[in-house]
């Protein structure tokens, strides 16, 4: 993957582009990423986002992509619990509540991936313990992580 | 960290957000942000590093109790 964001050139080489699609080969339905951009606030890096997310988009006919302003799709970005970019939703059938927020590129890329496949399935790879105690949530549960790309 | 976009599919209680905490100092600082990977669950309990499956699902109820 290339570390920088260059116009001419897309972001993901040859080679991430084959290994992707290997991994998609275990996606089982439809995808759709939402991104939410704002060219006021971070011009350059919701490009590189929009532009990231369109070339993963393209690996895989079962995903489809939707770009939004934060500043214009204000309800849009609401009832998503959206307030920061560049950012990605990623729905499955319906919305996990699954977000990203900036670029993800290195790391976090392959869990960009690894979101996608697993809303396209709604199969969860976690232990039967882990399932039965999700289910049993008697409140909601925010998880933030915070990462880096290297 | 997959394990928290897994616990989203998983149940429509938990919701998970990556952030990039480069590109976002100001939230990186308001969580005190040090090391990554950083976990912060309700905005309450926290961790840092990867840890097993079980740990993680300890934290999330941890979480849920003192809400």
């Amino acid at each position: 993957m290339r570390a920088r964001y260059n116009d001419a050139m897309p972001i993901l080489t040859a080679r991430d582009q084959a290994a992707v699609r290997k991994e998609f080969e275990r996606i089982t339905g439809p995808v759709k990423l939402v991104v939410f951009s704002q060219e006021l606030a971070a011009a350059e890096l919701c490009q590189q986002n929009e532009q990231l997310v369109r070339e993963v988009a393209e690996l895989s006919d079962q995903i489809t992509v939707e770009v939004l302003n934060l500043a214009i799709d204000r309800e849009r970005a609401e009832a998503y619990g959206v307030d920061q970019v560049p950012a990605i939703v990623v729905e499955g059938s319906r919305d996990y509540g699954i977000r990203f927020y900036g670029v993800p590129l290195g790391y976090e890329f392959s869990n960009l991936i690894d979101s996608i496949i697993v809303t396209s399935t709604g199969a969860p790879a976690l232990a039967e313990d882990t399932l039965a105690s999700l289910r049993a949530l008697s409140a909601d549960v925010d998880i933030k992580v915070f990462s880096t790309p290297t | 960290m997959r394990l928290a976009q897994h616990m989203s599919v998983a149940s429509d209680r938990v919701r998970s957000t990556v952030i990039e905490a480069t590109e976002f100092p100001e939230l990186s600082r308001a969580y005190q942000v040090m090391g990554v990977p950083k976990v912060v669950i309700n905005d309450r309990v926290q961790f840092e590093g990867a840890v097993p499956e079980q740990e993680f699902l300890g934290a999330v109820l941890q979480a849920v109790e003192t809400s």
